[in-house]
Order: structure tokens, then C-alpha cells, then sequence
């Protein structure tokens, strides 16, 4: 008995060894690795992998795979997906793939914003332009849409960058803006509608997250939360949220960018709310959770550690700022990287917080890391980089 | 011993059967529609045309002929899998691609994927079809003649050599479409002492009677007709949402063509304008109205409308969104509807598009009076 425990123990750990980063900040899209193995503790940049265009998106790791999208050419209208071996940054293969729908954006912003997903089969990118291909690992075209092609009016002048999730099967993306503002839940293996929904008529950027098998679908006007394959509300909590830096999940509640940050419970059909903390405010980055606690990086570039149970801020710690990407963890340690490109390690348990270390990698960097493998993986708009 | 003619018919025919073979899975990639149809069969025949032996490239390529953009992504995908292979085996058919791209009766998209092999493969003989590019119908195309023809001058300019700067800045506008070109080689040629006319080189409409103010209270202007919507009487007068509401002439001397309705009008909030002009089309044509608007906005063309779009202060560029229409040879009368919304923000004072009329390859289609 002792011996399959034992057993049954082990291949947990192995199991946990490694874990794949599947979408916009991770598992559960926390944004915290799951993995056994965490980076070092004063990471090198490993390798680098030249990209031939812009991007926000963040990278995904599925096994040894590491995706990335990137848009190149004078309108952005060159659409790229590339695969990389995560050990050595050689490229596996690459898509290139020509826009169908409008490729405007915020200077700033790019056409390659929306962070890819994966459910461990497929790869499905997303992009401003509302181009979405499914691939499966090798790279070969399972399907394709043209959501401005089938939806007019559904596209933003400022760009779009609402990532995908993927759930039992079912693919759900968001096209929130001002004029034909959609959700839809497609079939993984087909690209067919299961479902669609109207949205507010609303600019929106940010992304949905997964609670107890529900998609929760962020807006201005709050968080609906539908069941992936129907569509079907599951709950609703319609007391606004951001349409900027999206919310956070644990296995107990659901952490709202809403008025600052409102840790939610959804039971029932229903929405309790524990507690609200209004001087919470994240600026563009989405919070963290870590722990016992919450991490929010403000728009002036500081990191704020609270109370997971009550929301109470515990300390406050100036970094280099300023940030358009997440702040992501492994371990015990945050990581995160500037505009500018500084990239810094944050030990939060030291009693002020402590930065540990910076790498600069003098490019601009908008985008959120992923971790896998004992690694971090960050983009800019020239590379792929992987720091281990 | 093989009659050498049998060998040959057996040739053909393998690769007859080979091409007919992909005849049908290239037929299942045009065939997607929107919404995802078509992409279960379409998943399956992509499988079969990636296994396809290089030669079969220019096949591939031709299926993006007339092919929706869904499908031209479908066939590009595929046309990449084979050449990544071809070129990996040294057995990229190169002529093929050239004599692909040399027949501009292949469309723009399928022929710009050619010219990448080609450039990919060899890139002298890119080098060398570069300069036949410059008045091609596709205008990604031309990028390539137009960048060269900016590097020639700019290395004219190094040798003091004004003269040729100019002839090779002026050739490059003369076959630029994109506005970053267009840009760089007006400027160039405007720092030489040389006039550049813009709004002739674009098209841009820039004579044009406005009316307004209407009313945009909630945003609900947008949707509901006002008179302009029903008739184009130029001598009326109607109810305004303060003061009685007239057409008036108005001619940009803005060289991108913005038609701005603060000017006139004042810089209102919540409110509807119209714009009415007509143009003169030398023959019955396709073509493309091609307006730049960060209000609301509706076009109509000879009283259909073209497309309607009710975001606010997003963000306005050249060409931002490009209609396809059917000009008839005389007169066509267009009618731009645009709305000023609430917002207050000192970048919400616009209330202004710009349009131009075109060709696909953003060639100005001049009116013909």
C-alpha cells in the first residue's frame, strides 16, 4: 500500500515537473506556473528567436512548443504564427497568413495583440484583424474564420485584444466594441458557431477567465459568466468592471477588476461579494494572485500586495515602470517586465517586497510573460526570449 | 525495351491524374463560406494538397484566381507547406512562379505569394523582375519598384545629382499607392522645388454641398432619416436641432480631401451633417469608395447604401474603410452622412471624412467632368 502510494505520489510530482502554458497568463489564466520546477534564481537569457513583426500577444508553451504571433508588413496585413523548440529557440514551423479584416490600430497596439490558446491538440490565434486559425501542433490548418468577414461592423478603430479561452471543446472569443460587439463559443474541431451573443456595444480589452467550468465574460458593464458550450448564463454580476486589465480566479473566488478589486464568490446563479477594496487600481497589468494574497501593479508603476481575505493592503513597492503587460509567478517569485524593457524579479516576501533582479533587454516589451519548464518567456516586437 | 512514347504517356498521364487530383481539393478550399462553412471538407482537402509534389505549386496558386479571402488563406497556407518543403529539397520550380507572376491575369494575392517564393529562392532574379512592377495591379507589388526608385534617388541626392533624384522620385510617385510612399517621395519631391498634387494623385473628392445641423441627441441621429436621406433638394431649408438647417458649397483645401464639417458649421456636438457631390464615371465600372471618418458615418451611392458604421473617435486614416461598388458611366451621386456624438475630450472635435474613389489597387479613378 505504502509502496503505491508512494507510487502514485511520485508520478504526481513527475506529472507537475513540467507544466504547459496554454493561454493569456497561464494556467486558470492566473498567471502563476503550477509547475514543480520553478526558474532560477538569477536567470540568464537562454536564447533569443528573431521575429519578423510586431506583437502584444504573449507567448504559449504546449510540451516542448513554444507559440508566438506576430503581424508584419506596412498595414500589419501579414498575419504570422511561428512554433519554436523550447529547448533551443530553432523554429519548427511558420504561417503566414494574410489579414481579411481591418488591420487599424492604436499606434501603440498591434495586429498580433490577442494571446494565443491552446487545449494541448490545437493551437487557435487570434488577431485584431478578427482572423482566427486553428492549427494543430505540427502546423497543419484545421480551420479558419474571418470574423470581420462573417461580422461586418465587429472591429475597433484602436485595435482589438481580447484573448481567447478554450473549455471542454469549445473555443470562446470576444469581439467587444462600439458597433457589432459579439462573444461566441466555437467548435474546436470546426470553426462552426456553437453559439453567439451579442455583447455591449463597448470597446472592451480585456479577457475572459475560467471559474468551476464557467467562462467569465468581462466587460464594462461587469461579468457574465455562460456556460462554454450553450452560452447559457450561468450568473451575472453587473456592477461594471474594466475593459482594460482582467480579472483573476482562484479555486475559492473570483477577484473582479471592479471598482478597484471585488473578490466575488459565484454560487448558485447568484454572486456573493466578500469583500471591495477601491484604492486597489490596476493600471493596465492584471492582478496577481500569489498565495494568501493579491498583487496589483497601478498605472504609476507600483505594486501593491493585499489581503486575499479582506483585501487589505499590506505594503506598496515602487518598481520601474511603466507596465502594459501582466506581472506573472512562479514559486515565490514575480515576474515582471516595463515598456522599456527592464525586466524584474520581485521576491514578495520580503517585508516591503524587494526587487531581486533586473535583466534589460532594451526593447520594447508590452506583453505579459509565460513560464514553463523552469523558464520565462517574454516577446518584444523583434523576439522571442527565453530566460532561464 | 520501353517505347520512349509510352514512358511519355505515362508520364502525362500520372501527372494528369495528379493534377485532376487536386482539382477537387482545391475546389473544397474555394468553397468556404462565412461562418466556418465548408470548413470540415475544406480541413480534409487541405490534408491531400500539402502532400502535393512542388510542380503543383502554380495550381495551387491559381485556385486563389476569384477565390474568396477565406479560401486565398486556405490555398496560401497550403501553397506555403509545399515550397517550405520545395525549398528544403532545392526543388522550388522557380520558372513556373515567374511565368505565374509575369500573367497579371493571376490575382494580386496569389501573384504576391509567387513573388515571396521567387524572392525566398533567388534573389537576384527578384531583383531583376522588380523594376516590371511598378504599374502592376497590385499594389503590394509595386512597393518593391517604389522602394528601389526611393533608394535611387536618395543615392542621387548623395552625388548632388538633382536632376536624377527628381526623375526617380517622380517615377516612383507615379506608380506608389501606399500612403507611407506617397508620403516620403511628395515630401522629396516638394524639398526638390517640385509641385506634387495630392488629392489628383489619391482622388480625392474635395467639392462637395454640406448640410447640417441635425440632431445626434443619445446618439440616435445615426438611425433616424432626416430629409437629405429621402431627397437632395439643394435649395431647402429644414428644421435643425436649433436653427434652421441649408445646404451650402464646400471645397477642402485640405490636400488629403478632409471635408469638415466644424468649418462651415462650428464645432457642434451631438449632431448630424450630410455631404452630397456627384461624379462623373467615364464608363460603367467596379470600383471602390474608400473614406476615412472617426464619427459616425453612412455612404450612399446613387441612392444604395454602401455601409454604415457607428463608432466614435477610434481613430481616422487614409483608406480606412474600402467599399466595393458598381460606378455607371455619367453621373453617380454620393451622399455622406456623418455624426458628431457627445463626447467632450479635446480629441473628440473632429467631425470630418475624407474620400476618395479608386481601383482595387488604389489607382485614383478620376471623374470624368
Amino acid at each position: 500500500m505504502k509502496t503505491i502510494s508512494m507510487f502514485v505520489l511520485m508520478c504526481l510530482a513527475a506529472g507537475l515537473a513540467k507544466a504547459d502554458w496554454l493561454q493569456f497568463r497561464g494556467p486558470n489564466a492566473a498567471a502563476v506556473s503550477t509547475e514543480a520546477k520553478v526558474p532560477a534564481a538569477e536567470v540568464k537569457i537562454a536564447w533569443t528567436a528573431d521575429l519578423p513583426g510586431r506583437g502584444l500577444s504573449a507567448p504559449i508553451v504546449v510540451g516542448d512548443k513554444v507559440f508566438v504571433t506576430c503581424a508584419s508588413g506596412p498595414g500589419q496585413e501579414t498575419l504570422h504564427v511561428f512554433c519554436f523548440n523550447a529547448a533551443d529557440g530553432s523554429k519548427r514551423w511558420e504561417r503566414a497568413m494574410r489579414s481579411t479584416g481591418r488591420t487599424m490600430t492604436h499606434p501603440k497596439t498591434s495586429v498580433a495583440a490577442p494571446t494565443p490558446c491552446s487545449d494541448g491538440d490545437r493551437v487557435f490565434a487570434l488577431y485584431s484583424s478578427n482572423d482566427l486559425f486553428a492549427f494543430d501542433l505540427e502546423g497543419n490548418l484545421l480551420w479558419l474564420r474571418g470574423l470581420t468577414f462573417d461580422y461586418a461592423n465587429a472591429s475597433n478603430s484602436l485595435g482589438m485584444s481580447q484573448s481567447p479561452v478554450v473549455v471542454d471543446g469549445t473555443l470562446v472569443v470576444q469581439s467587444e466594441n462600439d458597433s457589432e460587439s459579439f462573444a461566441a463559443g466555437l467548435d474546436v474541431a470546426t470553426g462552426r458557431n456553437k453559439w453567439k451573443m451579442d455583447r455591449p456595444k463597448a470597446a472592451n480589452w480585456s479577457s475572459a477567465t475560467v471559474w468551476k467550468g464557467a467562462v467569465a465574460l468581462q466587460s464594462s458593464k461587469g461579468i457574465l459568466a455562460v456556460e462554454p458550450a450553450t452560452g447559457k448564463t450561468v450568473w451575472d454580476y453587473s456592477d461594471g468592471a474594466s475593459t482594460i486589465p482582467s480579472s483573476v480566479v482562484t479555486g475559492e473566488a473570483l477577484y473582479a477588476v471592479s471598482h478597484g478589486i471585488t473578490a466575488l464568490v459565484p454560487e448558485k446563479g447568484s454572486v456573493t461579494q466578500i469583500w471591495r477594496n477601491e484604492k486597489l487600481n490596476p493600471g493596465t497589468a492584471s492582478p496577481l494572485v500569489l498565495g494568501e494574497y493579491i498583487y496589483v501593479v497601478n498605472g504609476a508603476g507600483v505594486v501593491i500586495k493585499a489581503s486575499l481575505k479582506n483585501g487589505d493592503e499590506l505594503w506598496k513597492l515602487r518598481l520601474k515602470g511603466p507596465f502594459s503587460g501582466s506581472p506573472v509567478a512562479a514559486g515565490k517569485h514575480i515576474y515582471a517586465v516595463n515598456e522599456r524593457g527592464i525586466f524584474q524579479v520581485i521576491d514578495p516576501e520580503a517585508p516591503e517586497g524587494k526587487v531581486t533582479q533586473e535583466i534589460e533587454l532594451k526593447e520594447t516589451v508590452l506583453t505579459t510573460p509565460a513560464i514553463s519548464g523552469g523558464a520565462i518567456y517574454v516577446r518584444t516586437d523583434s523576439k522571442l526570449w527565453k530566460l532561464q | 525495351m520501353k517505347s520512349p512514347v509510352l514512358v511519355l504517356l505515362a508520364c502525362a498521364a500520372v501527372s494528369l491524374h495528379a493534377a485532376e487530383n487536386l482539382s477537387k481539393p482545391i475546389e473544397a478550399l474555394r468553397a468556404v463560406q462565412k461562418e466556418g462553412l465548408g470548413n470540415e471538407a475544406a480541413g480534409k482537402a487541405w490534408q491531400e494538397i500539402v502532400k502535393a509534389d512542388a510542380a503543383n505549386l502554380p495550381k495551387v496558386l491559381k485556385g486563389m484566381n476569384g477565390a474568396n479571402p477565406l479560401a486565398e488563406n486556405w490555398l496560401r497556407a497550403a501553397v506555403g507547406v509545399i515550397a517550405d518543403e520545395a525549398l528544403k529539397a532545392k526543388k522550388l520550380p522557380v520558372e513556373a512562379l515567374v511565368a505565374f507572376l509575369k500573367d497579371t491575369q493571376n490575382s494580386p494575392g496569389a501573384r504576391v505569394v509567387a513573388f515571396d517564393l521567387i524572392h525566398g529562392a533567388d534573389l537576384k532574379l527578384a531583383e531583376d523582375l522588380t523594376p516590371t512592377l511598378l504599374e502592376d495591379p497590385s499594389s503590394d507589388l509595386r512597393r518593391h519598384p517604389v522602394a528601389k526608385l526611393i533608394e535611387a534617388g536618395n543615392a542621387a541626392l548623395e552625388k548632388k545629382d538633382k536632376d536624377a533624384a527628381i526623375v526617380a522620385f517622380g517615377k516612383g510617385l507615379g506608380g506608389a499607392r501606399d500612403e507611407d510612399q506617397i508620403k516620403e517621395l511628395a515630401k522629396k519631391l516638394r524639398d526638390l522645388g517640385q509641385k506634387v498634387d495630392l488629392p489628383k494623385h489619391f482622388g480625392f473628392l474635395m467639392n462637395w454641398k454640406m448640410i447640417a445641423a441635425f440632431s445626434n441627441a443619445d446618439r440616435g441621429g445615426f438611425d433616424t432619416v432626416y430629409p437629405p436621406e429621402k431627397e437632395l433638394k439643394f435649395d431647402a431649408t429644414y428644421e435643425g436641432k436649433v436653427k434652421p438647417a441649408k445646404w451650402v458649397d464646400f471645397t477642402s483645401a485640405d490636400e488629403y480631401g478632409k471635408i469638415d464639417f466644424n468649418k462651415p458649421f462650428g464645432m457642434e456636438k451631438s449632431v448630424v451633417g450630410y455631404a452630397a457631390t456627384d461624379f462623373f464615371s467615364t464608363e460603367d465600372r467596379t470600383a471602390e469608395i474608400r473614406i476615412g471618418c472617426k464619427n459616425g458615418w453612412k455612404v450612399w451611392l446613387n441612392g444604395e447604401l454602401l455601409f454604415a458604421r457607428d463608432e466614435y473617435h477610434r481613430g481616422a486614416k487614409l483608406d480606412q474603410y474600402k467599399l466595393p461598388c458598381q460606378l455607371k458611366k455619367g453621373k453617380n451621386t454620393l451622399l455622406v452622412k456623418c455624426c458628431q456624438n457627445e463626447q467632450t475630450e479635446n480629441w473628440t472635435t473632429e467631425w470630418e471624412f475624407q474620400l476618395r474613389v479608386c481601383d482595387a489597387t488604389g489607382t485614383a479613378i478620376l471623374a470624368a467632368k
